[in-house]
């Protein structure tokens, strides 16, 4: 009895933590109130599609920010030119990719996932994904490719942090009760 | 939700709109909480496909139409939908549905994650009743009540 009072004591204090250090937000809280004897694993519910439809956003938006890249190169190899000519266009396309990014990736559609993304997020309390998907939105809008691909990184990291976090407590919570 | 009365012999029908699937889990659980019989799509178009809107090109179509499929599908009493939408958004159908004659009583609520001002405005000066911020919450939901009880007709009263 008395090792599932410190379980217990455990768990509080580490669902504590998480919304001292802003992982989880009232929302969490709203979606706890939603389950009732009713309806028991609405919780564990609603964070599994959370976490099922974040991998496949996280997937469309690394996919969204890479596919321009691919297609130049495809098309050249298809000319099947001389070597001498190749290297000339490989380089020339280079250069025009370089300048030309911006007019080559969709940001409106990548836009489009990471406002999914935010909406999501906030619909669980994950308030430092959330966060992260607004910054990245900036980006989005400036037509900054570089800051999208490194923000992007930081969103898959906070994603991945809060899973995690987020999977153990429910797995001890329902061990408890 | 206890108003000193006997049990209602019909829920109120809540049509839900959202492309999100966490948001449409979270909408559902909270208007079966409120204990309204609900309906969920995820697009604007299988909404007006529900509520027989689709072939409005022609408005004579429309309303012998819809009159004949409101007979045979189920009475719908408020209808609550995300903004952001692809395809149709949640203006559009608010906007369509406004336009119907058969539906344009129908009270719509709007649901955004976006707090933009103008987008509130256009909202309601298009007819919608209330303008909720995501994440929605109960406190959201219970907001909706005034409304359905306003579309009641008066012989059909529960003794309030």
């Amino acid at each position: 009895m008395e090792v599932v009072g410190q379980l217990q004591k455990q768990y509080v204090d580490f669902i504590t933590s998480l919304f001292r250090e802003a992982y989880l937000d009232d929302q969490y809280v709203q979606l706890q109130k939603l389950q009732d004897d009713s309806n028991p694993e609405f919780v564990v519910e609603v964070v599994s599609i959370f976490f099922e439809d974040s991998e496949k956003l996280l997937n469309d938006l690394a996919s969204s920010l890479l596919v321009s890249i691919s297609l130049f190169w495809v098309f050249i190899l298809c000319l099947r030119p001389s070597l001498l000519l190749m290297v000339v266009l490989f380089f020339l396309l280079f250069l025009f990719q370089l300048y030309s990014q911006q007019q080559v990736v969709d940001f409106k559609k990548v836009d489009g996932y990471v406002h999914q993304f935010k909406g999501s997020s906030s619909s669980v309390g994950a308030q430092r994904v959330k966060n992260a998907c607004v910054t990245l939105r900036n980006f989005c809008e400036e037509k900054n490719l570089d800051g999208c691909s490194r923000y992007l990184n930081l969103v898959k990291q906070e994603f991945y942090l809060v899973k995690n976090k987020l999977e153990t407590l429910l797995r001890v919570s329902i061990t408890l009760w | 939700m206890a108003m000193g009365r006997v049990s209602l012999e019909k829920k109120f029908h809540v049509l839900a709109i959202d492309d999100s699937i966490i948001d449409r889990k979270l909408i559902e659980r909270l208007l079966k909480i409120s204990s309204y019989q609900v309906t969920i799509m995820d697009s604007g178009v299988k909404a007006l496909e529900f509520l027989g809107l689709l072939d409005d090109d022609n408005g004579s179509i429309e309303s012998t139409f819809t009159s004949t499929t409101q007979n045979h599908q189920e009475k719908v009493d408020l209808i609550i939908t995300d903004y952001s939408m692809p395809g149709i958004t949640g203006f559009d159908l608010l906007k369509k549905i406004k336009e119907s004659k058969s539906l344009k009583n129908i009270p719509v609520v709007i649901m955004s994650s976006e707090n933009v001002q103008s987008r509130i405005n256009s909202c309601l000066e298009s007819g919608a009743e209330e303008f909720l911020l995501k994440p929605v919450q109960q406190s959201d939901v219970n907001k909706l009540r005034p409304h359905l009880l306003r579309g009641m007709p008066e012989s059909n009263s529960f003794g309030y």
